[in-house]
């Protein structure tokens, strides 16, 4: 159905894609795998016009075609699902979807109703006149892939579509994908996932730096040979250490009752979180994106104050009404999610960005007599930590926004972690990061607790949590359930609370730490 | 004498609405034009001076519209194919319509101009005309399949751009409306309200369009009631100031006192009252964050550069 032959694209200097080659065949579902920046995105774009190649040719039922914008990849047939790009979050559903179609209509009228049908027809309930900045991120994409059906088409392009999912959510989407499949439609899937993509995935297409590693079946593989396809090299497994006996450890952070009303239309209020992270332990807060884990960050943080100080006690003071420096320095540090503009200032270098967020907590060490900022020292820490934590950089000091993001994630949780601090909290510390980084960060996230320090992991990624979490809480609507220890958490349980099921009223057994 | 007021009153929101019902629709589109004033200065002096020539205000008033529109096509380069920075470029197009309007005009200071006389209830037909474009606009807006296109290019030109929407060329289309509308809104000066020409005639009542848009949260009933607001306030405020207690003896004497507490009132503060009480109306009706944040174009500033 579709073959690609030595498809190329450059960004000046940088070969995105190398002379890419990838067959699809009808009723197909076939992978695209590779780490962030291997040139999966760049290779979608090119196949649904949103980016021009520089050589190489794309052939749809047996025919050379150029694509030149998004309209007509949809004439012939391929149909994409994004997944952070392209909905409009102050348009309804209904007028999101209107327009991807040529011609009139608004969304209210025939489109909303042919919406309803196939939204029915596939099991995808949506509402056309729902707000989209008022839906979740499952609801999203399910309007996202209704908008796709409609346009009927014979190749669907799936980018990373269960990153945001519950795990139940998941298993929804794979049966809609399996009728896809049945009906003789083709799905490109691009996921990290390795588990999924063995289950679900009849070939695969791996990508390494711009060019094709190998084509395989990844039913045939593992999910380590998979992985290491992508990455080049083994990775190394994270291994867990008993932990030791944490009843006695004192409470590094405490959470008490703490609400928050919603700062925004689209923001999720804070409801009554109850939560202790004592010494020594990690504790994993899980959940489905835009369930107020966000919130929660910039509570526990400071960068949004408590209305009573009593809600965040850290190292047993009450910190509700201190300031984010107050926090650090009663031994708190802190990793946001975004890390532009939140965990780092982009425009400037690294030697910067580390003495921005440590001379309100170590004054002395480094500015001089006069005020004066010590640079030498600032170098020789900051290649410290780059060396540490392995950050590849192009310049000795470059700038944050030159790193990659893998790179500068190391970077800042490095930094942080360089004042051996007694709690470290850290929303979605591996986003975006590719496999060698994640490993590393994890570790380094493992050895705080391991020195006797406390560790609140806010992220999406359940293996993540399941990796180094002694136990897991789930959000859900701005609530929280109680910790699950992981020798009794499962994958079923925890999908259920971030599902939304009744902590109280389930048949979870849960422990009190 | 109420007829009077009332005309007197839409003839000094008039302007104030076409230019910010301009503004609307790019700042809609994500573009925030702050030239207002310098195309409407524009238009002002194009208006007069073709209306001069031809002894018609009508092809003045065309003319004008041509002009606004040509002038924010230069605004619409810059920002839009070189992306330089909009707020920038928007107040050199200030400060260049007002010199350009006022290098023009110089031939112009002191002779009588044509004036656009009523057709209506006293009215003229730029100010019907106005009318009908309000019930346009917001139909085009909210129940066509461009104008959603408008929206959609104001709130994610990222996701605009991947759908395939012609971003660039939509954001065009809506600044040189802008353009035609503010350049309509200075000959409604030069030709109606004031049928002469001064220098720098439009008297900062640009800037005031622009507050009036984002004070409406971009819906445009809300600038028409804003415009109105302010033009009755403005025209009020001079009532009092020019009214002596001799026209008003007849009057009852409670009100006698009350005009004569309002005369007590510094000039000063009763000229600064329609900026005042436009701006506290409109925050108190945009208090609603819901309807802010859906009508808010969420990409207004920023400038696109579509990766090929």
């Amino acid at each position: 159905m579709l073959s690609v032959e030595g498809l190329t694209k450059r960004f000046g200097t940088l070969v995105a894609n190398d002379a890419v080659d990838l067959v699809i065949t009808p009723g197909e579902i076939h992978a695209l795998l590779g780490e962030n920046g291997a040139g999966k995105s760049t290779f979608v774009k090119m196949l649904f016009g949103s980016l021009r190649p520089d050589a190489g040719i794309i052939r749809w039922e047996g025919q050379p075609v150029s694509i030149h914008t998004p309209a007509e990849a949809r004439a012939l047939g391929i149909g994409m699902v994004f997944q952070h790009f392209s909905l409009f979050e102050a348009l309804t559903a209904g007028e999101n979807i209107a327009l991807a179609f040529e011609g009139g209509g608004t969304g209210h009228g025939a489109i909303g109703q042919k919406a309803r049908e196939v939204s029915e027809t596939y099991g995808l309930p949506i509402d056309p006149d729902a707000l989209v900045g008022e839906l979740s991120v499952g609801e999203r994409q399910r309007i996202e892939i209704v908008r796709c059906l409609m346009q009927d088409p014979k190749l669907i392009i799936l980018d990373e579509p269960t990153s945001v999912l519950t795990p139940q959510e998941a298993e929804k989407l794979f049966e809609t994908l399996e009728r896809l499949k049945g009906e003789g439609r083709s799905v490109l899937y691009i996921s990290h996932r390795l588990d999924e993509v063995r289950r679900l995935c009849d070939r695969a297409t791996v990508l390494r730096h711009g060019k094709v590693v190998t084509h395989c079946t990844p039913s045939e593989e593992t999910a380590s040979s998979l992985a290491a396809m992508m990455v080049g090299e083994e990775v190394e497994g994270f291994s867990r250490t008993a932990s030791s006996n944490h009843a006695s450890a004192r409470a590094v952070l405490r959470l008490n009752g703490l609400s928050l009303p919603a700062a925004s239309p689209f923001a999720v209020p804070l409801k009554n979180v109850d939560l202790t992270v004592p010494a020594g332990m990690v504790i994993g807060i899980a959940g489905v994106a835009g369930n107020g884990q966000g919130e929660l960050f910039e509570a526990v943080s400071g960068e949004v104050l408590q209305n009573d100080a009593g809600m965040v006690a850290i190292d047993g003071t009450d910190a509700g009404q201190m300031d984010i420096e107050g926090r650090r320095a009663l031994g708190a540090a802190f990793v946001p999610e975004e890390r532009l503009g939140h965990g780092a200032a982009p425009a400037m270098p690294l030697t910067d960005n580390l003495f921005l967020s440590r001379h309100g907590t170590d004054s002395g060490s480094f500015t001089g007599t006069l005020g004066n900022i010590l640079k030498g020292k600032l170098k020789t820490v900051a290649a410290h930590i780059s060396a540490t934590m392995d950050v590849r950089k192009g310049a000795p000091d470059p700038h944050a926004s030159a790193l990659s993001g893998g790179n500068l994630q190391k970077f800042l949780v490095g930094r942080e972690l360089d004042r051996e601090p007694l709690l470290i909290v850290v929303n979605q510390p591996t986003w975006g990061v590719d496999a060698g980084a994640a490993a590393r960060i994890r570790g380094a996230l493992a050895e705080v607790a391991r020195r006797g320090g406390a560790v609140l992991a806010i992220s999406q990624d359940l293996d993540e949590l399941f990796e180094i979490a002694d136990a897991i809480a789930v959000m859900h609507h701005g609530r929280m359930s109680k910790p699950i220890p992981i020798e009794d958490a499962t994958r079923e349980k925890i999908g259920l609370l971030m599902g939304g099921a009744d902590p109280d009223h389930t048949e979870l057994d849960e422990v009190q730490i | 004498m109420l007829e009077a007021i009332l005309i007197s009153i839409a003839t000094a929101a008039t302007p104030l609405f076409l230019a910010a019902i301009g503004e609307l629709v790019s700042e809609r589109a994500g573009v925030l034009n702050l030239g207002v004033e310098g195309m409407m200065a524009m238009g002002a002096v194009t208006g007069f001076g073709i209306g001069l020539a031809t002894g018609s205000p009508l092809i003045g008033a065309l003319a004008a519209v041509i002009v606004g529109a040509v002038f924010s096509l230069l605004f619409a380069f810059l920002t839009l194919t070189l992306a330089s920075n909009q707020v920038a470029t928007g107040l050199a197009l200030t400060l260049l319509g007002l010199g350009v309007s006022g290098q023009i005009g110089e031939a112009y200071v002191g002779q009588p101009g044509v004036r656009m006389g009523p057709v209506f209830l006293g009215l003229d037909p730029i100010f019907w005309f106005s009318l009908v474009l309000l019930v346009v606009v917001a139909w085009f807006l909210f129940h066509t399949k461009p104008g959603l296109k408008v929206r959609a290019v104001g709130d994610s030109h990222v996701s605009a751009h991947a759908l395939g929407v012609p971003v660039i060329a939509i954001r065009y289309a809506a600044v040189a409306f802008g353009g035609a509308c503010a350049g309509l809104a200075g000959a409604y000066l030069s030709l109606v309200y004031t049928p002469q020409w001064v220098e720098a005639m439009t008297a900062g009542r640009g800037w005031i369009a622009l507050a009036l848009v984002v004070f409406a949260s971009w819906r445009p009933v809300r600038v028409l009631v804003g415009a109105w607001l302010f033009g009755a306030i403005t025209i009020g405020q001079l009532q009092i100031q020019a009214m002596s207690l001799s026209t008003i003896a007849g009057f009852a004497a409670p009100l006698d006192s009350i005009v004569g507490a309002l005369k007590s009132v510094p000039s000063q503060f009763l000229s600064s009252l329609p900026y005042l009480a436009t701006v506290v109306v409109l925050v108190l009706i945009s208090r609603n964050r819901r309807l802010a944040l859906v009508n808010t174009p969420a990409c207004l500033g920023q400038p696109f550069v579509p990766d090929r």
